[in-house]
């Protein structure tokens, strides 16, 4: 393999591999809070790239993507508050079904809204063959975008959660939801605010991504899957290991096309999903005695 | 005053029952099965909004030999399973005349022997020439033979001397049938296939296998097979990846929005394709340039903001040819197949039908135009 070659699918791969990450990442902040798994998750980056989408022709690019990440969060609040807030003590297996539920309901509120048909936002950059060369491989300048966009918002989430007193207090919610309660935090506003959070990742995410892969009513379901894989293959609730994970399986998938035919792709990341909730559920990056003491 | 009330209800009464008789004339069932939502939604979403609107049409102008039509349009997302239970639910519960779609190729070949053993004419709009060849008595369809649209490609590949042609083919019923035809008729143009890739209808972002198809030096061409939106991520990413090798698309292209989704990389694009796209600029004696006039502006005033693609029209192809085959057969599903057969030169969006006992398709290669991409618009190949 030449090095030109080698760098085009490395590129390939952080370019998918960014992009699971952030779904990934959203899974966390709410199984963190929650201990459910939200799985509509990928519905918000569908919902952050269709409303910008949507408001292109009134508002200039930056201002529709600001929008689109503010209203997101908001349908964030709005689907918290209505499905899960009054819900006392849920198991599990119900919280599952109702996120499934909100999933196929957000996708048919979709459909009905903006129809069947592919939209995308323009390139930030640029148009679609503009390009950079880069080691002698050549990358649309969106893709720069997408992981500076993602590095950056993993990084102020990280700065979030390590240093603001809420960050903090979500952190206490999923270390110890009584202790949490009983030092006055309301674990239930750090719930909405978790989905809340994970809606404008998403979003946000939904808005570069789309001038690369577009968007679509059901874009949601694939990527849910691809993120679910990576937040298990990084640890349920780790959000550095899911960023090393989305980059492993973007690069896995990326580097499996020069071996095995296309059409198996998928499958590799399923595959790579089964193996490692058969042989390590905790994920690489989890730790199987925490994972122990936690119901789910 | 009472008797003369009670007089006046009966009298109601009686002129009712003998104008019912009239008013009621048994309506004619249609059945469509269509990937109105989906990944093939694409195809399904125009297809069902044509069929409703001719329908509204013909019933407004009193139906078909004075009875109207009832349109039952079910929505099978593209999936081959959800397709043959409509079938057997059309068929044997609603008893339509006949049905038309499905929309993809898969579903209707997963449903052609529910149709013939059902004995209900199937007119479907997906394009794989499967779906005719055998020849099942009660199935047809009125999309261009796929072959047809690879023999266009060929020879244009011959005349610019490229010889070495990559494929890349979605994992549809239509990719797959396309990419056996590419590879059954390659040698009879002495094209030879070098790469031969299939990608997944719902890919995001094609980068890597675009990267390992440029490696390959011998690639002198792409002839990307494919009818659904990741179609165009192909050709992006070809462009992205700084590659200006010519593209042959094909007449899976055939919804503007498909190059309006790649942009300026959709520039000089090659794809055969039914004249729809262009009826604008055909010569004004053209035998189908009025009714692809007429059925584009009447499709583009009903449903403001969108813009006519052939999908649309092979569902109008499917209801033009039921709808002057019940004139013949009346509401009947033996005779309108029979009728059916007995068709010719009836004009269509996708080209002039003539049917056959053995030709359950209609069309010639003539039916296809080649077609490119200038300006984001279509025209005719080669530019003017």
């Amino acid at each position: 393999m030449t090095t030109e070659l080698f760098v085009q699918y490395l590129f390939a791969g952080i370019t998918y591999g960014s992009i699971y990450a952030i779904v990934a990442i959203g899974f966390n902040i709410i199984y963190n809070t929650t201990g459910i798994i939200n799985f509509a998750q990928g519905e918000f980056v569908m919902l952050g790239g269709m409303i910008a989408i949507s408001l292109l022709p009134l508002l200039p690019l930056p201002l529709a993507i600001a929008a689109a990440v503010g209203l997101t969060m908001i349908i964030g609040a709005l689907i918290e508050m209505i499905f899960i807030r009054w819900l006392k003590s849920p198991s599990v297996l119900r919280m599952i079904i109702i996120t499934i539920g909100i999933s196929i309901l957000t996708r048919e509120a979709a459909v009905h809204i903006w129809g069947e048909n592919i939209r995308a936002l323009p390139y930030f950059v640029g148009n679609e063959i503009s390009t950079i060369g880069i080691l002698g491989a050549r990358i649309s300048p969106q893709v720069l975008w997408v992981v500076g966009v993602c590095g950056v918002m993993v990084a102020i989430l990280h700065l979030f959660f390590q240093t603001s007193s809420v960050g903090r207090e979500m952190r206490a919610c999923a270390a110890n939801r009584m202790a949490a309660i009983l030092c006055g935090i309301n674990p239930r506003n750090m719930v909405t605010l978790s989905f809340v959070l994970s809606a404008g990742m998403g979003a946000l995410a939904g808005c570069v991504m789309s001038p690369i892969t577009y968007s679509q009513y059901d874009m949601g379901t694939g990527l849910a899957i691809k993120g679910f894989t990576v937040a298990i293959l990084g640890g349920l609730g780790n959000s550095g290991g899911a960023v090393v994970a989305g980059l492993l399986l973007g690069a896995i998938e990326a580097f499996s096309v020069s071996v095995v035919p296309l059409a198996f792709k998928d499958a590799i990341s399923i595959a790579i999903l089964l193996v490692i909730l058969f042989v390590r559920p905790h994920g690489i990056f989890g730790s199987g005695e925490a994972a122990r003491l936690k119901a789910f | 005053m009472k008797t003369m009330v009670t007089k006046m209800m009966m009298g109601a009464t009686a002129l009712s029952l003998m104008v019912t008789p009239t008013v009621w004339a048994e309506n004619i069932k249609v059945g469509a099965i269509l990937a109105v939502t989906g990944p093939a939604s694409f195809l399904g979403g125009p297809e069902a909004r044509t069929l409703e609107m001719m329908v509204e049409a013909a019933n407004v102008k009193g139906g078909i030999n004075g009875s109207k039509i009832d349109l039952i349009v079910k929505d099978s997302a593209g999936n081959p399973e959800k397709a043959v239970s409509f079938a057997k639910q059309l068929i044997e519960e609603d008893k339509v005349l006949a049905i038309i779609g499905p929309s993809s190729s898969g579903e209707t070949m997963a449903i052609k022997k529910i149709a013939e053993d059902g004995k209900t004419p199937l007119l479907s709009c997906a394009a794989a020439e499967v779906i005719v060849n055998p020849v099942a008595s009660f199935v047809f369809k009125t999309p261009q033979k796929d072959s047809d649209a690879v023999k266009m490609i060929y020879k244009e590949m011959n005349k610019l001397g490229l010889a070495n042609v990559a494929v890349l083919a979605d994992n549809t019923g239509f990719g797959k049938a396309g990419a056996e035809q590419l590879v059954k008729i390659a040698p009879e143009f002495g094209v030879k296939i070098v790469e031969n890739e299939v990608y997944n209808t719902t890919e995001s972002d094609l980068t890597a296998p675009v990267a390992k198809i440029k490696a390959n030096k011998d690639v002198q061409a792409i002839i990307n097979w494919s009818v659904s939106p990741a179609q165009s991520i192909v050709v992006k990413n070809i462009r992205q990846a700084g590659w200006n090798v010519p593209i042959f698309q094909s007449h899976g292209f055939g919804n503007i929005k498909f190059a309006e989704a790649a942009g300026a990389a959709a520039e000089g694009l090659i794809f055969p394709a039914g004249r729809l796209l262009i009826a604008a600029d055909l010569p004004a004696e053209h035998p189908q340039k009025a009714m692809l006039l007429d059925y584009t502006k009447n499709y583009e005033t009903k449903y403001k903001g969108e813009i006519v693609s052939t999908f649309g029209g092979h569902a109008y192809d499917a209801m033009t040819i039921l709808e002057a085959a019940i004139k013949v057969g009346g509401n009947d599903r033996e005779k309108v197949r029979t009728a059916i057969e007995g068709l010719q030169n009836l004009p269509g969006t996708a080209g002039l039908f003539s049917f056959s006992a053995t030709d359950h398709n209609g069309l010639t290669i003539d039916a296809f135009q080649l077609m490119t991409v200038k300006n984001g618009k279509f025209i005719a190949y080669p530019a003017k």
